[in-house]
């Protein structure tokens, strides 16, 4: 295990191990319950498995009242709790305690209600991303975000990270499309927020709760909003001599008023790794590939494309490839999707890092990269979500070389630096969890990271639900809530007042 | 009233947020005060005055990412992405109008405090959507900032998202980035005249359902048309509204797309781009219902459960409505002084839920009905916990949502 230290874990608490298990069985009868450490394997990492840990043991609830059961058991004996769903967290969000209950939510599996006139379904959090997709694309539905993972990961899952994928830009995040939610509190207490109507009564939990990597509360059944499909979709492909040139498309398209459905640019190394893998016919000799792809009702959707040629030859685009079937459309993508796999062949190992960066500092971004990997002696191939600014530069490594990961980590965490240092941020998509915990200082002062964590204390005050992530220190609620108070005059008494 | 503090900047403000917590003085926060009149009655000493924190920090078209100080007039922040071909998509309604003031008013500040949107929070959502970060100062008088300036975040906590719609009780925000999208090359409106509630909405849900993306859906009844006051829009009849945006040729080619839709049985007409975005901007501004003080009520339900919540009031309640969200929003205006709190709510859960607010109502009202909706036990904790944390002592807006917030 590599240099991030976790909570020191309670003896008291280890050693009361039986005692818990015995009270979780009661709660789930059963086999709801896993207290053997061979069983227990499964559960020891997530998708950020250079971190391994066995929970103190692994509940998995089938109702809301066993969870609500379990947590306030839990609240009572002050027993921490890690939420896990699907497992698939990139950033080590689902990463066990040693003395903490894993509460695995992957039994509440259920789609519980559709409702096309709405444009809502109502599922449990353990139902996968494409599950919900699945279920309402015979009537020509889908759920819009679509993270790389979701074919695997869970829609509560997805509340936690507000998870993404290649359609952000014109169809938005987790947060705008998700209507509703029931939670559990760790006092046990049940909430319901939202529903199928819009707006929130008071204050936005909804926004609270999306993106909390597992901290607020423990989400037992969600609201989303569905949409019609489009009519089309067609992709091009555009090749370029430099990222720059890449970049500056980009940048035009943009400009001319164009929200592409999806807009992804991949660097050489990229191309040639997704190339020499899938066969997708991306153009090797590209210093810079883009795919953009064009969804919507066919006359507008053949207006842009005109318009999108012409902007790319304008910017030096030494090849433009449009799709003109869906399977064609779909190779376009397969090279692309199958990326990290792809670089996966070329290295026993990879790390997969995640800033946002404004998009004009990409060439300024991408060269800094160039002399980190100089630096650290790694290669990096980059793929990039040109239309939001988000990159996941691929680091390879191989894990069997003494001192790699480590380098690997260095060279990572100097990436995301550079990205705050223009101006973006640690993690534009997989959370900060464990993996860039300690990196938050670089883009937040104490005092924001203070006044994060007393959001923490009005949901979670004893620190119980998933403690040791997202946040570098941990500040007791007591001593964040201390206000020192000056006695003071009339301010800034020198202006007028009226 | 006591004293009104006008910081110049934002270490004025920290400066007159600690004062106000050393001397116990709970403070009403404006801006240009147009909202004023909405929400429950503030009990504060003084009024803070955050107009003057001002302009705009950065703005970079081709990123669509747009940086301004929450004392920056809407109007101006409005006429800087036009000029540059860009909007804010989430229509921020003006809500000056409504509440006899006069139109134009407002400031970001506002829009992030009231979770502002129009129209088309249908397809575009509301500030809360649009909204990258923000800078603020707490109720605990320390500096803050939360988000970011990129489109694609998830570092912390999404703070700016949750203070939009606090209404300024938890924290005052400085500076606000948001999100900016171009905007339309043109659009229409498709008219579906004569229609009943009902048949409207099942209209609306069976676009909205269509691939054609329609921005906005909305039905008048004839009262409600006869009221908006828009050259060149016949508001004799009952009028349901789609709207479409986008590219010339798209646009056409969705016009008809829903014409075939809805076939002979209804006889679809389009209004073109001038006259369409005057009507979505008077069906924003809720202008049927300006001009009095007649209570008003938004309510928010699923949008098909808009025509029978109506209906079911109609028996025991004198009122006009119109929806707006596809059925999902209706505003609705009472005939005699009192707001009939309670069965309204009562008529909210019968439908299903949501929640209604009391936009609209006199000092003396608002200080005894609730002006949102009451929550139930365990969240109204929650939210109670969530106040102590960003202002223990109550300085900021106190009980402007209700009492202990």
């Amino acid at each position: 295990m590599s240099g991030i230290a976790m909570p020191k874990p309670s003896d008291a608490v280890l050693a009361r191990r039986r005692e818990i298990v015995a009270a979780l069985s009661e709660i789930v009868p059963g086999e709801g319950v896993i207290d053997a450490d061979t069983e227990m394997r499964a559960y020891e990492t997530d998708g950020l498995t250079a971190y391994r840990q066995l929970p103190l043991v692994v509940v998995l609830p089938e109702t809301v009242d066993q969870v609500s059961r379990i947590l306030r058991y839990c609240y009572e004996n002050d027993v921490k709790v890690v939420p896990r769903g699907a497992g698939t967290s990139l950033s080590g969000g689902a990463l066990p305690l040693a003395d903490g209950v894993l509460l695995s939510m992957m039994k509440f599996n259920q789609v519980l209600e559709i409702d096309y006139e709405n444009r809502a379904v109502v599922v449990q959090p353990g139902v996968t991303n494409l599950g919900i997709t699945r279920a309402v694309e015979e009537e020509g539905f889908y759920y819009a975000p679509d993270p790389s993972s979701q074919i695997a990961c869970s829609i509560g899952g997805n509340i936690a990270e507000n998870s993404g994928g290649v359609h952000c830009l014109k169809y938005g995040l987790t947060t705008n499309n998700v209507l509703g939610l029931q939670m559990v509190l760790m006092t046990g207490e049940v909430i319901r927020i939202g529903g199928k109507h819009l707006d929130s009564e008071g204050y936005d939990m909804l926004a609270l709760m999306t993106g909390s990597e597992g901290l607020l509360g423990v989400v037992t059944e969600v609201t989303v909003r569905i949409l019609q499909s489009p009519e089309t979709a067609r992709a091009v492909l555009i090749g370029f001599p430099s990222s720059e040139d890449s970049g500056k498309c980009v940048a035009d398209i943009i400009g001319a008023g164009i929200i592409p459905g999806g807009m992804e640019m991949m660097d050489k190394p990229a191309i040639h790794a997704a190339e020499d893998f899938v066969h997708a016919g991306y153009p090797r000799e590209a210093e810079a590939l883009l795919i953009v792809e064009l969804d919507g009702p066919e006359a507008e959707v053949d207006h842009l494309l005109s318009r999108i040629e012409e902007i790319a030859k304008a910017n030096k685009a030494e090849t433009i490839r449009v799709s003109n079937s869906e399977e064609e459309r779909m190779t376009f993508w397969a090279g692309r999707k199958a990326a990290f796999p792809a670089v996966g062949r070329i290295s026993p190992d990879y790390l997969c890092m995640d800033g946002t960066i404004p998009r004009k500092e990409l060439p300024k971004v991408l060269a800094g990269m160039r002399a980190l990997s100089e630096k650290h002696g790694l290669r990096v191939a980059n793929v990039f979500h040109a239309g939001d600014g988000n990159l996941h530069p691929l680091i390879l490594y191989d894990a069997n070389k003494p001192g790699e990961l480590e380098a690997a980590e260095a060279f990572g965490a100097d990436i995301l630096k550079l990205c705050v240092e223009v101006g973006g941020v640690l993690t534009g998509e997989h959370g900060v969890g464990i993996e860039k915990r300690d990196l938050m200082g670089e883009m937040f002062s104490e005092d924001d990271l203070k006044q994060q964590q007393r959001v923490k204390c009005a949901f979670d005050e004893k620190h119980l639900l998933n403690p040791g992530k997202v946040f570098p220190t941990l500040h007791r609620c007591a001593e964040l809530g201390r206000m020192h108070v000056h006695k003071g005059k009339l301010p800034f008494p020198d202006i007028p007042r009226f | 009233m006591g004293e009104t503090l006008k910081p110049r900047d934002e270490k004025d403000l920290v400066e007159a947020v600690r004062w106000a917590i050393s001397e116990d003085h709970p403070l009403e926060v404006i801006g240009q005060g147009s909202k004023r009149d909405l929400g429950r009655p503030v009990q504060a000493g003084h009024v803070l005055d955050l107009s003057a924190i001002s302009g705009v920090e950065t703005y970079e078209p081709a990123e669509l990412v747009l940086t301004v100080r929450a004392g920056t007039p809407i109007a101006e922040v409005e006429r800087l992405v036009e000029e540059h071909g860009q909007e804010l998509a989430f229509e921020p309604m003006d809500y000056g109008p409504l509440l006899g003031r006069e139109p134009g008013l407002g400031t970001i500040g506002g829009v992030v405090g009231a979770n502002l949107s129009g129209p088309k929070r249908l397809k575009h959502g509301a500030a809360r959507d649009h909204i990258l970060g923000l800078q603020a100062v707490s109720g605990r008088g320390e500096v803050f900032k939360a988000g970011g300036k990129v489109v694609k975040n998830v570092t912390g906590y999404d703070l700016p998202r949750a203070l939009c719609g606090s209404w300024g009780t938890l924290a005052l925000a400085t500076s606000v980035t948001f999100k900016v999208l171009p905007r339309a090359q043109t659009e229409a409106t498709v008219l579906l005249p004569g229609l009943s509630d009902a048949e409207a909405v099942r209209s609306m849900t069976r676009a909205m359902g269509s691939s054609a993306e329609v921005s906005a859906a909305a039905h008048l009844p004839r009262e409600a048309a006869e009221k908006i006051g828009v050259d060149g829009f016949d508001g004799t009849k009952d009028a349901t509204l789609l709207r479409l945006e986008g590219f010339g040729p798209s646009v056409d080619y969705r016009f008809d797309a829903l014409r075939k839709l809805f076939g002979d049985a209804i006889a679809a007409e389009r209004l073109e781009a001038d006259v369409s975005r005057a009507l979505w901007r008077a069906v924003r501004d809720c202008l049927p219902f300006a001009g009095d003080d007649a209570p008003v009520w938004r309510v928010s339900l699923a949008p098909t459960a808009g025509p029978a919540f109506v209906a079911d009031l109609s028996r025991v309640l004198a009122f006009e409505a119109f929806y707006d969200w596809s059925g999902g929003l209706v505003w609705l205006r009472l005939k005699d002084g009192d707001p009939q709190a309670e069965a309204l709510r009562e008529g909210v859960k019968r439908a299903g839920g949501g929640h209604a607010t009391l936009v609209r109502a006199s000092h003396a009202v608002r200080t005894s009905v609730p002006v949102f909706e009451p929550q139930p036990k365990p969240l109204a904790g929650l939210s109670r916990r969530l106040k102590q944390q960003f202002d223990p002592s109550g300085i900021l807006n106190p009980g402007r949502m209700a009492s202990g917030l």
